[in-house]
């Protein structure tokens, strides 16, 4: 076994060519594409984009959105972390396959990325972070509501969403890794391992994950960083006396 | 045993349509469910979304007319609405995604929208539409010689626009975009394409009722 998966690294080492990441060291979207790179072994050069100051690079290769995350694949640029995926799955399907076989459960995922990728789903942990009173209750309770049909509907009895191995609707979900940070800045949880005991699970079975646990964002640094992005949007910050 | 192919949707729907192409170009026999309203039996196929399209393979049912594009050329392999390469394949998706998540609400924006978030969403689409008269430099269709996905996905531009143009008065895609229009003319042309439009008459009443709900007269 140990032979065979040697034997796999070495077929994508060969089949690599040059492959660079344009990314963003907190961004969930763009980790998703690192995941995905380190589960097949992949190497890959990672730049990190200050999206206050986009470079000639990302414009070049994203004139249309001039977003994060851009895979560069021997000179080609790739954009959108759920296309980047499907791109990455097809050019290194072996070792750790992201999809299953079957057509019916490959659209599966795909109805689950594309559904948790809308930005009416993403909207409530936005407004989690940066809203306040009404808005915010408001956004708590549909943020739930996801979080329950996740938990339920989703992920159920099983140990990743991707079924015994990581797959790719996991790394979309990978946002939930560090939620965490969120929630101790904003002083209120939401995702608990009361309420929510499979997410919970699944947490800490995906953060656990050699490859997921050396590309985390550092705790210190998101904690120091979101606060200031906190501040910035609240309308009535504690360092302004006419709350 | 039988393939069972059904497909709910709307007479109107332009998500609905994508997938009667889709089957239709890979003449996959499948009963069509109008559905008017929002009735028991799309809820009991689709209890997440509660929206159409949804395709139902052998009692199981598909949401999102993108996914089930790509379910329909994952499971019927004749005449591939995606190409083989991974590349390709990754900028057909690209496209596909913009016309959703960009060019359609910007569109939709321009329609509904009144003065400043209007002149907007009105910018937004010129904006967008010179990405996607770019992407037509050089080809017959957005795939190539023959349509594939990223046709399908825009086809909703060969009917919509002159239905907001009559209904509003505004120009949309004038003369500013010409492989744009001779898209869209072509297209429209092909068998596979041409008397699948919803009935015009229908579409303008329905239309000018909606135009007239977010621009009521002062």
């Amino acid at each position: 076994m140990a032979g065979k998966q040697k034997h796999t690294r070495t077929k994508n080492q060969l089949k690599m060519g040059e492959v660079k990441v344009l990314g963003s060291w907190s961004s969930p979207y763009g980790l998703r594409v690192q995941w995905a790179l380190g589960l097949k072994s992949v190497e890959y050069e990672y730049i990190d984009e200050d999206l206050l100051n986009k470079s000639q690079m990302l414009l070049k290769y994203n004139p249309v959105h001039k977003k994060i995350p851009v895979l560069v694949h021997n000179g080609k640029p790739s954009a959108e972390s759920a296309v980047i995926l499907e791109y990455i799955e097809e050019t290194w399907p072996q070792p750790h396959p992201l999809l299953p076989k079957d057509p019916y459960e490959r659209a599966m995922v795909r109805f689950w990325i594309n559904f948790l990728d809308n930005k009416d789903k993403v909207a409530p942990f936005i407004t989690f972070f940066i809203g306040v009173g009404e808005e915010h209750k408001k956004a708590v309770n549909e943020a739930k509501e996801l979080l329950k049909l996740y938990e339920e509907q989703v992920l159920g009895e099983k140990k990743y969403f991707g079924g015994e191995e990581i797959g790719m609707l996991d790394l979309a979900m990978g946002w939930m890794a560090y939620f965490g940070v969120i929630e101790e800045i904003v002083d209120v949880k939401i995702l608990d391992a009361e309420t929510f005991p499979r997410l919970h699970a699944w947490i800490q079975n995906f953060r656990a994950h050699p490859v997921i646990k050396n590309n985390l964002p550092d705790h210190d640094r998101l904690l120091q960083n979101y606060t200031e992005k906190r501040q910035r949007f609240l309308p009535y910050s504690p360092h302004t006396e006419n709350a | 045993m039988a393939e069972e192919v059904k497909l709910l949707k709307t007479w109107s729907s332009r998500f609905g349509l994508r997938v009667v192409w889709a089957l239709k170009l890979k003449g996959i026999p499948y009963e069509a469910i109008d559905l008017s309203n929002k009735s028991a039996l799309l809820l009991q196929y689709n209890p997440v979304h509660k929206k159409i399209p949804v395709l139902v393979h052998n009692g199981n049912p598909i949401s999102e007319s993108l996914v089930i594009l790509e379910y329909i050329d994952e499971t019927w392999k004749q005449n591939p609405i995606l190409p083989q390469d991974p590349l390709h394949r990754a900028r057909e998706r690209f496209w596909a995604k913009f016309s959703d998540e960009k060019l359609l609400p910007s569109v939709w924006g321009a329609f509904t929208k009144e003065g400043k978030d209007r002149e907007e969403a009105m910018a937004a689409t010129m904006e967008n539409l010179k990405f996607v008269e770019e992407e037509l430099k050089g080809k017959k269709f957005f795939s190539g010689e023959k349509i594939g996905l990223v046709d399908l996905v825009f086809g909703w531009l060969a009917n919509l626009i002159s239905i907001f143009e009559e209904v509003s008065g505004f120009n949309i895609v004038g003369e500013g975009y010409p492989l744009l229009s001779a898209w869209m003319q072509e297209f429209s042309e092909l068998p596979v394409i041409k008397d699948t439009w919803p009935p015009r008459d229908k579409m303008i009443i329905k239309y000018q009722a909606l135009y007239d709900k977010y621009h009521p007269a002062k």
